[in-house]
């Protein structure tokens, strides 16, 4: 826990003459929001424990574009892909993995069009790899019969049709995991996606995270995991909203490896 | 007189076939009002997508009642047409039940036409009470009021009629063929219709003929009727689920499309020399009108058959907004529909100067989470979401319409490479408290 962990940058990298395997892909959300922090720290710990040779840009990574995309505005999302595209392409990248669901659907479905073709990966499928090939392993039953609830992110989902994942680095960890009526192709959004984050939802009659975080503590779990930091964020005030903190966590699927593995 | 009534019945047919012809020609120049799309590529994939999205149903069952009741509805539709073309070839020829010949297949395939016909009628019931008795949410919502659900009504009421017709003329012909009148050879199996012969034994044959044919006439009139009315009607999906289903995204439901109009700009800006200097200025961005949209948007509105099943998965009309998939869809085949009659009356380059941001509010386009929800929900792949996004694309490019929100967001993302307003020598700041 004390371990001070050096997180490389590609730069740094290149300067040594050195290559990364994967490079992690924090995101905006990751890099600056407090609570998306935790999730970046938690990946980070994993991949340092685990012995995943990755570096970051730091500050020579861009908002992918997505948010303004999906606001409409499709001449700044093409400036910010062309210059991540750029950067990319300069340092040979060929393998990323990120922790949001946006960038990595931006990344791999919307950057090839444009000169940027890369593997890429969401971090809860190479947590899923991990644990396949053996190397990231957990003692005695971390969560055994715990009960978590799953919430499917819209760009994971429905977006990419990664479902299987997520619920499998639950199962390997012991959790009872106990789904939503609405899961997988059918899972509701948090209220986040199409750039929802960055303006007031319009006028209805209920806040769409609260109505999910309500579906989220019918199944009487005590943790409601997540694999998006919007959704994290939506599912959070949805908690605070309902009176339900202390009793009801949301917590990234990265972070629950972390607290299994006592990183 | 025999043979009037065959001329009549070929006049008949002839005038519904013409009618039916001139406004399928009429539909398909509004699909063609819309944009060419490059939508032909790796055609095994659609091939097996239309067989089973569109053939084999498979996600109307995801809501099993309506699912199976369907399934009933359209088995019924596709087997009975076989009984049409029957009833086709006797108005034409004067012959009853040509199809006889096939002797024992015959038998059963009439007797297993009228167990159809009488599970479409329950069906029909329960589609009924679905909607004015259980009341279901979807079907009162604000953008069903009016022709929409008198539309679904006259469709379910038309299906009875015509399933009673085609049981009580079997049911008088059973009674002829017992008789032993002329020209009604014994064959078929009556099921079903067996059980209605009780009011019509006590008539002589003379007067059971003219039952017969009146039950004869209005069953393939019913017909014929209904294939003029289909066209109209949200019932056209049952023609356009096919092409729909062919037609609909392969790629990733997360990807959406870049325009390359605004790469070139890009390009010029960033590095001419990926740039085509001779590629026009892009003339428009984003829809204004149904004419923005690639021609299987449009497709996909004559398609619908406003069942919801996407306007009831969305995350901002569950939640109260204003924003309805299905009234998107409903909205862009009225839009359609409009710009082509106008065309009609003063010549194909005739733009009436509407547009379909007249009937989609900016307050509906914004609520939407590009979630894929309603994409998912829909049993045949309609996409409601491409509309919804390509309209919101013309309210910030063209018109620069947006939440003060979304300005300052693109603002940030533009000076600071994030949606906040932190600074990008900041970005890696939390790798020093790890």
């Amino acid at each position: 826990m004390s371990k001070q962990i050096h997180v490389p940058t590609v730069a740094e990298l290149v300067a040594k003459g050195e290559k990364a395997d994967v490079l992690f892909w924090v995101g905006c959300a990751g890099s600056f929001d407090e609570r998306a922090q935790k999730i970046t720290k938690a990946f980070v710990k994993i991949l340092d424990n685990v012995g995943v040779n990755y570096a970051i840009l730091g500050a020579e990574e861009s908002c992918t574009g997505d948010p303004a995309k999906r606001a409409g505005n499709e001449f700044l999302f093409q400036m910010q892909a062309m210059a991540n595209i750029a950067t990319l392409n300069a340092y040979e990248i060929t393998k990323i993995v990120t922790t949001c669901p946006h960038c990595f659907n931006t990344i791999k479905n919307e950057y090839p069009s444009l000169g940027g073709t890369y593997e890429v990966i969401h971090h809860t499928q190479l947590l899923q790899e991990l644990i396949d090939e053996g190397k990231l392993t957990f003692g005695a039953d971390p969560f055994k019969g715990k009960k978590i609830t799953y919430h499917d992110s819209c760009y994971l989902g429905r977006a990419n049709g990664v479902y299987d994942a997520p619920r499998r680095i639950l199962e390997a960890m012991d959790a009872e995991l106990v789904e939503m009526k609405r899961c997988r192709k059918n899972g509701l959004c948090c209220g986040a996606g199409g750039a929802q984050m960055f303006k007031d939802a319009e006028k209805g009659n209920k806040e769409i995270n609260i109505e999910r975080t309500e579906e989220a503590i019918e199944t009487g779990a005590s943790i409601i995991s997540a694999n998006c930091p919007f959704c994290t964020t939506m599912m959070g005030d949805g908690i605070k909203h309902a009176n339900k903190e202390g009793e009801v966590e949301v917590l990234d699927l990265a972070e629950l490896v972390a607290q299994a593995k006592d990183l | 007189m025999q043979y009037l009534e065959q001329l009549l019945f070929i006049i008949v047919l002839g005038v519904a076939i013409y009618f039916f012809v001139q406004k399928i020609k009429k539909i398909r120049r509004n699909i063609f009002l819309g944009k060419e799309e490059k939508v032909s590529d790796n055609k095994p994939e659609r091939w097996k997508t239309m067989a089973r999205v569109a053939l084999g149903q498979s996600k109307m069952v995801v809501r099993p009642v309506a699912g199976i009741m369907h399934i009933i509805i359209y088995i019924g539709f596709v087997l009975i047409n076989i009984e049409v073309l029957e009833i086709m070839i006797d108005g034409v020829f004067g012959t009853h039940r040509a199809l006889s010949f096939l002797g024992p297949v015959y038998d059963a395939a009439i007797g297993f036409f009228e167990i159809l016909a009488a599970l479409v009628f329950i069906a029909c019931v329960v589609f009924l009470g679905r909607r004015f008795i259980a009341k279901i949410p979807r079907f009162h919502s604000p953008e069903m009021k009016g022709w929409a659900t008198a539309d679904a009504t006259y469709i379910l009421v038309i299906e009875m009629i015509l399933m009673v017709a085609l049981l009580k003329m079997n049911a008088v012909d059973q009674v002829l063929q017992a008789k032993g009148a002329d020209h009604y050879i014994a064959a078929g199996s009556f099921p079903v219709s067996h059980f209605l012969t009780g009011f019509f034994t006590n008539f002589e044959i003379p007067t059971l003929i003219v039952f017969e044919r009146v039950f004869w006439w209005f069953h393939i009139l019913g017909i014929l009727f209904f294939l003029n009315y289909v066209p109209y009607s949200k019932h056209l999906h049952i023609f356009l689920a096919f092409p729909n289903t062919w037609y609909s995204r392969l790629q990733p439901a997360g990807e959406f499309a870049n325009m390359p109009e605004i790469t070139n700009e890009v390009n010029l800006m960033l590095d001419p020399s990926k740039a085509d200097p001779d590629m026009p200025p892009p003339e428009k961005f984003g829809a204004n009108d149904v004419t923005d949209l690639g021609w299987t948007s449009i497709m996909g509105a004559y398609a619908c058959t406003e069942c919801g099943r996407c306007t009831s998965s969305c995350p901002a009309n569950i939640t109260g907004k204003k924003l309805s998939p299905r009234k998107v869809m409903m909205d862009t085949r009225d839009r359609a529909e409009e710009l082509g009659k106008a065309k009609d009356e003063h010549g194909a380059d005739y733009h009436d100067g509407k547009s379909l941001h007249d009937l989609i509010s900016q307050e509906e386009l914004l609520a939407c989470t590009t979630c894929n929800a309603c994409v998912e929900a829909c049993p045949i792949n309609i996409n409601p979401l491409e509309i919804i996004y390509q309209m919101r694309q013309y309210q910030t490019l063209e018109k620069s319409v947006m939440p003060t929100e979304w300005a300052m967001m693109n603002s940030n993302i533009e000076n600071n490479q994030a949606p906040w307003q932190f600074s990008p020598s900041d970005r890696a700041n939390w790798t020093k408290e790890i």
